[in-house]
């Protein structure tokens, strides 16, 4: 009995340690990528790249899930206050849940799964066929060059399309609340526009992002950079970026909300 | 072996965790020399050239590339150093994302503030002496095997190195895309006087190719010399090394029990019992 409650209580340090261990690896590489961070500045079409592959070609599925998000808060929203009598409040209900939540959580989920793990397996790819090491042998640090960019990239293009994502969500609410249910076009903006803060709303919004950026970009380039030079290595590391991202993003989620909105 | 070490390495020792993978290891290349380590894969090689490059330490000992103590060498000295260096890798090790040209080009743009029109000069012509200008638009995925090497080669060279090494340069090549290698690493070497390393277990081709052969067995050199000393020698690692024979010091079988011990037949009854014996 007493044996199986210590090897339990073992098992969770491990696992404590194996956690703790991991933040700390990813913390020390964003450290070093921040260091060598003047080339991704010094020589901005690189990040300007970067953003194109991880914030452009993310733009498709980050639009059409802010619309149906929007839709679909829109239909419940209606549901819901309908029966209190302000269905007019839809369109405050619908942009404050884009704003403060739905908008940087979802966004920065579909970035880590889409562009996430693409700048993972790139990376990946490039230390298994060796391309990391000619560039190191060619007297070009590679966190400089690949990492820095990357890593910029990633973190510049999350707000950017969380905002793109949180407007759709908008729209999709007005389509479904004004054009498709018939309530007030002119409520839906103008109680939003009262209820919406830019600084207490819109600002935070953005900072969540920014962080979630942040947290995604170096938890990516840093499995990409660290994962065994195999098919099994990359499609590991792969995997351990959507699924570290991911809870990272709701954790930080959770400490940001309290942090931001507890009053 | 009078003209001044381009590598001098004495009782060099390299760990890893708690495995010895390279152990007294004493070589000295003469500047413009070409020379070959070889040795069955797994010896400690790569280890060597990778070593030399400065991407790993040496856990004991000396090595010096070039003058510069690799066991002192700061990050800035290291990649100082580099500029000088070129490395040919085993699968061409191209940057998948840009064309030929942009491959041979990346070094000059990198390091140098060469107007661009120069550095398209310069590439064409290391490509020209790889025989690829004409696929300087390509991209390596529609490149042969011995293409991208020859690509990657003239990536190498882009700086004119005063050092090569060369990883596996002539595995999974055909023998005219070998020969053509070779070629190109013996003209190099007479046209810049590149001291050149070339890692490989290609023996006949690169005997034909080298001024000097160390041997490397389990993370020792056991042999070394001129290609007729080696190919002359009495060793029977060597021997079987550069004869290609199946059994010798080197196991046909990996250790394992005997196997009519686990299947109830008589050893002198199965397939290859006669390399066991």
């Amino acid at each position: 009995m007493l044996e199986g409650l210590l090897g339990s209580l073992r098992q969770v340090g491990a696992m404590t340690l194996e956690i703790a261990e991991g933040i700390g690896a990813v913390l020390v590489f964003l450290v070093l990528t921040l260091r060598h961070s003047a080339t991704s500045f010094r020589r901005f079409s690189l990040t300007i790249r970067e953003m194109f592959y991880s914030g452009v070609m993310s733009l498709i599925i980050i639009l059409v899930s802010g619309l149906f998000v929007g839709m679909v808060l829109g239909l419940q929203g209606y549901e819901t206050l309908q029966t209190y009598g302000s269905a007019e409040s839809v369109g405050t209900l619908v942009a404050l849940s884009l704003t403060r939540e739905l908008g940087p959580v979802v966004s920065a989920l579909l970035f880590a799964s889409r562009a996430g793990s693409a700048i993972t397996a790139e990376i990946g790819l490039m230390k298994a066929t060796e391309q990391l090491s000619a560039m190191e042998m060619m007297a070009i640090n590679p966190i400089a060059r690949v990492i820095g960019p990357r890593f910029w990239g990633g973190f510049l293009a999350m707000p950017l399309l969380s905002a793109m994502f949180t407007a759709m969500g908008v729209l999709g609410g007005y389509v479904i609340a004004v054009i498709v249910i018939g309530v007030d076009s002119g409520a839906f903006w103008s109680q939003m526009q009262g209820a919406v803060d830019v600084m207490h709303d819109v600002v935070n919004s953005m900072i969540k992002s920014a962080v979630f950026g942040l947290a995604v970009s170096a938890i990516a380039t840093y499995q990409g950079y660290a994962a065994a030079p195999t098919a099994e290595g990359v499609s590991g590391a792969t995997t351990r970026t959507v699924v570290s991202s991911s809870l990272a993003i709701l954790a930080l989620d959770l400490v940001l909300t309290a942090i931001m909105f507890k009053g | 072996m009078a003209a001044p070490a381009a590598v001098e390495i004495s009782h060099l020792h390299f760990r890893y965790g708690d495995r010895d993978v390279l152990r007294d290891i004493n070589m000295r290349i003469p500047q413009g020399s070409i020379v070959a380590i070889m040795g069955q894969s797994g010896c400690g090689k790569t280890t060597l050239l990778r070593l030399i490059g400065g991407q790993l330490r040496p856990s004991q000992g000396e090595l010096r590339v070039d003058g510069e103590d690799m066991c002192a060498i700061d990050e800035a000295a290291l990649y100082r150093l580099r500029r000088r260096m070129g490395m040919l890798f085993q699968f061409g090790a191209l940057f998948t994302d840009m064309t030929v040209f942009d491959n041979v080009a990346f070094q000059m743009r990198e390091h140098t503030a060469l107007a661009e029109s120069l550095i398209r000069d310069l590439t064409l012509l290391k490509l020209q002496a790889v025989g690829l200008r004409g696929a300087c638009d390509r991209m390596p995925g529609e490149l042969s095997g011995g293409m991208a090497r020859r690509a990657a080669l003239a990536r190498a060279i882009a700086l004119d190195p005063r050092l090569m090494m060369y990883d596996e340069p002539f595995t999974g090549l055909d023998p005219i895309s070998m020969g053509v290698i070779a070629r190109l690493i013996r003209d190099l070497n007479q046209a810049l006087g590149t001291t050149s390393i070339i890692v490989t277990h290609d023996v006949q081709e690169s005997m034909r190719l080298v001024d000097y052969v160390f041997f490397v067995s389990a993370g020792v050199i056991v042999a070394q010399g001129t290609p007729d000393e080696i190919r002359a020698s009495g060793l029977p690692y060597v021997h079987q090394f550069v004869w290609g024979e199946m059994d010798g010091p080197v196991p046909f079988h990996y250790p394992a029990p005997p196997i009519g011990a686990l299947i109830g037949a008589a050893p002198a009854t199965l397939p290859g019992a006669a390399a066991h014996a």
